[in-house]
C-alpha cells in the first residue's frame, strides 16, 4: 500500500463547525464551545494558505432545517481555497444550491443513512468528485465500532467498512470518516478505523477526529488516509485551550514527519 | 469585460470572487448578447459530463460560444468540466462534446504498482508547463494547484499541451490552442498561484 506523502504534498484540512451563533468546537460531538466568527476565521485561514476547508453546520439536522444558504454564500465568498460543506443536506436541490453558492464539495451524512439511493442520484447529477459521504463512527461498550447518524445521536448499528463500500459504490467521490469518540479529545486518530476503511475503498478517505499534534496527522497518512482533517488542533492553543486559529507551515509539518521527506 | 458563462453548472461565484480580487472586470451571464459582447470568456463547470452538455445545449449558448471562442478568437478559458466539454467525447458520458479541441476525455487510470491509485484525484498537485505561455508568466517553476476530477483530456495533438501534472500517470493539466485555453485544476481555489494565473488570463491572454 501507499506510504505517507511528503509533508509538502500532504493534504491537511481544518474542520469548522458552524452553529447558529458562530463557529464552535465540540468534544465527542457534544459541549460546543464558541470559537469565533466564521468570516474572520476563513480570512485567517486564507492568509495561512490552507489546503482546503470543511465547513459543517452542526445545528442544521437537529433543528430539522436545510443549509443556511445566505450564510454559506457569504463564507464561500471569502474562500480562496476549496470548500466542502456538510449539514442538513437532504435534497438534490440542496446540493445544487450549495454548488451555486461557491461550495466545491457537498457532504451527505444522515440523509444517506436513510436512503442509499440519494447518494447515487446526487453522484449521477453532480458528478462523484462533488460528493462526499460523511460517515460518523462511534464505539459501543464492548469496543465494536458502528456508524452513527444525526450528529452522532443515532446508532445505526452498521459496520463502517460496509457503509463506506456502499457509499463508494453509490458514487461518492470521497469519504469523510469521523470518530465520534475521539472528536475534540486530542488523543490521536482512530488509526485502526482509518486503515480498515481506507483499505476497503479506492476513493480518497479523509481522517477526522482526535488529532492533537502534527505527528497525529502523519499517523493518519500512515493508516492510508488521503487527507488529515482536524478541528481542535487548529482552533485551540495551549493546555487551557485558548482560542487561536492556527495552521502549520510546510516546514513545521516536515519537522513532525518521523523520517522526513522521501 | 470578462464573461463567466452561466449554464447552471459550477462554482461561478468562486471564479467571480477571484477575478474581482485580481482587479479584473468580470460578470456572470447567461444571455447570448452578453456572450457576444464579451472580450474574454470563462467556461466553468463542476459535475458530470452529460449533465454539463445537456445544460449547455439547453442554455442555447452553444452557437454563440462557438462563434466567439472558436471563430472570432475571443480568449476563452475552460475550467475543469468546462475544459472537458470542449473535447469531442468523454468516457464519463454518452453525449458528444463541443468538439473544439481534438481530444477525448478518459478516466484516470491506475498504472499499477505498489500504491493503489485513488480516484477521484482530489488535492493539490504540482503543475509543470511544457512551453512558455502568457498564462503561466511570472508563476514559479512548478506551481501548485487544486484538482478535483476523475477524468482528464487525452489530446490527439501533442502540440496542444501546455502543462502536465501527475496522478498515477502524467496527464494534461493545461492546454492552449491559439486563444482557446483550458485548465483541469481550479485556479479560483488555488491561492496565490491560482490568483496569478487568473490575473495573467485577465491581463495577458
Amino acid at each position: 500500500m501507499s506510504s505517507p506523502p511528503d509533508a509538502r504534498e500532504a493534504r491537511v484540512i481544518p474542520v469548522l463547525l458552524l452553529a447558529d451563533h458562530g463557529l464552535v468546537k465540540t468534544t465527542r460531538f457534544r459541549r460546543p464551545v464558541y470559537v469565533g466568527d466564521p468570516i474572520n476565521t476563513v480570512r485567517i485561514l486564507n492568509e495561512k494558505e490552507v489546503d482546503e476547508i470543511v465547513l459543517l453546520d452542526v445545528a442544521a439536522t437537529p433543528a430539522r432545517r436545510g443549509p443556511d444558504l445566505a450564510r454559506v454564500r457569504e463564507i464561500a465568498g471569502e474562500c480562496f481555497m476549496p470548500l466542502a460543506y456538510g449539514g442538513g443536506v437532504r435534497t438534490l436541490g440542496d446540493v445544487a444550491d450549495l454548488i451555486a453558492c461557491g461550495v466545491e464539495k457537498v457532504a451527505v451524512n444522515s440523509r444517506a443513512r436513510e436512503d442509499a439511493g440519494f447518494l447515487r442520484e446526487a453522484a449521477r447529477r453532480f458528478g462523484s468528485s462533488t460528493l462526499i459521504a460523511s460517515i460518523d463512527v462511534g464505539t459501543r461498550l464492548w469496543g465494536r465500532r458502528t456508524v452513527r447518524s444525526h450528529g452522532g445521536r443515532r446508532d445505526t448499528g452498521r459496520d463502517p467498512v460496509e457503509v463506506a463500500r456502499e457509499a463508494e459504490d453509490a458514487g461518492a467521490g470521497e469519504i469523510l470518516l469521523t470518530s465520534v469518540d475521539r472528536d475534540g479529545t486530542g488523543r490521536g486518530y482512530d488509526t485502526d478505523l482509518v486503515r480498515s476503511v481506507a483499505d476497503a475503498v479506492s476513493v480518497p478517505v479523509v481522517a477526522c477526529g482526535g488529532a492533537g499534534s502534527l505527528a497525529d496527522l502523519h499517523a493518519a497518512f500512515a493508516a492510508h488516509a488521503s487527507a488529515a482533517a482536524a478541528g481542535s488542533l487548529f482552533v485551540f492553543q495551549g493546555p487551557h485551550r485558548a482560542v487561536l486559529i492556527s495552521y502549520p507551515t510546510r516546514d513545521e509539518l516536515a519537522a513532525a514527519w518521523p523520517r522526513g521527506p522521501a | 469585460m470578462i464573461t463567466i458563462v452561466d449554464y447552471g453548472m459550477g462554482n461561478l461565484a468562486s471564479i467571480a470572487n477571484m477575478l474581482a480580487r485580481v482587479g479584473a472586470a468580470a460578470r456572470i451571464a447567461s444571455a447570448p448578447a452578453d456572450v457576444r459582447a464579451a472580450t474574454k470568456l470563462v467556461l466553468p463547470g463542476v459535475g458530470a459530463f452529460d449533465t454539463g452538455m445537456e445544460r449547455l445545449v439547453a442554455s442555447g449558448l452553444v452557437p454563440v460560444l462557438r462563434e466567439r471562442a472558436v471563430e472570432a478568437g475571443v480568449p476563452t478559458l475552460g475550467i475543469c468540466l468546462g475544459l472537458q466539454l470542449m473535447a469531442r467525447s468523454s468516457e464519463e458520458g454518452r453525449l458528444p462534446g463541443l468538439g473544439w479541441i481534438d481530444a477525448t476525455v478518459g478516466r484516470c487510470r491506475d498504472p499499477g504498482g505498489a500504491a493503489r491509485l485513488r480516484v477521484p484525484h482530489m488535492g493539490w498537485g504540482r503543475v509543470t508547463p511544457v512551453r512558455p505561455h502568457p498564462l503561466f508568466a511570472g508563476i514559479e517553476t512548478r506551481p501548485r494547484f487544486y484538482f478535483v476530477h476523475s477524468y482528464h483530456l487525452r489530446l490527439a495533438r501533442p502540440e496542444d499541451l501546455l502543462a502536465e501534472a501527475v496522478h498515477g500517470a502524467a496527464f494534461p493539466a493545461a492546454v492552449a490552442i491559439g486563444s482557446l485555453l483550458g485548465v483541469q485544476f481550479h485556479p479560483e481555489k488555488s491561492h496565490r498561484d491560482g490568483m496569478a494565473l487568473l490575473r495573467n488570463f485577465a491581463e495577458r491572454a
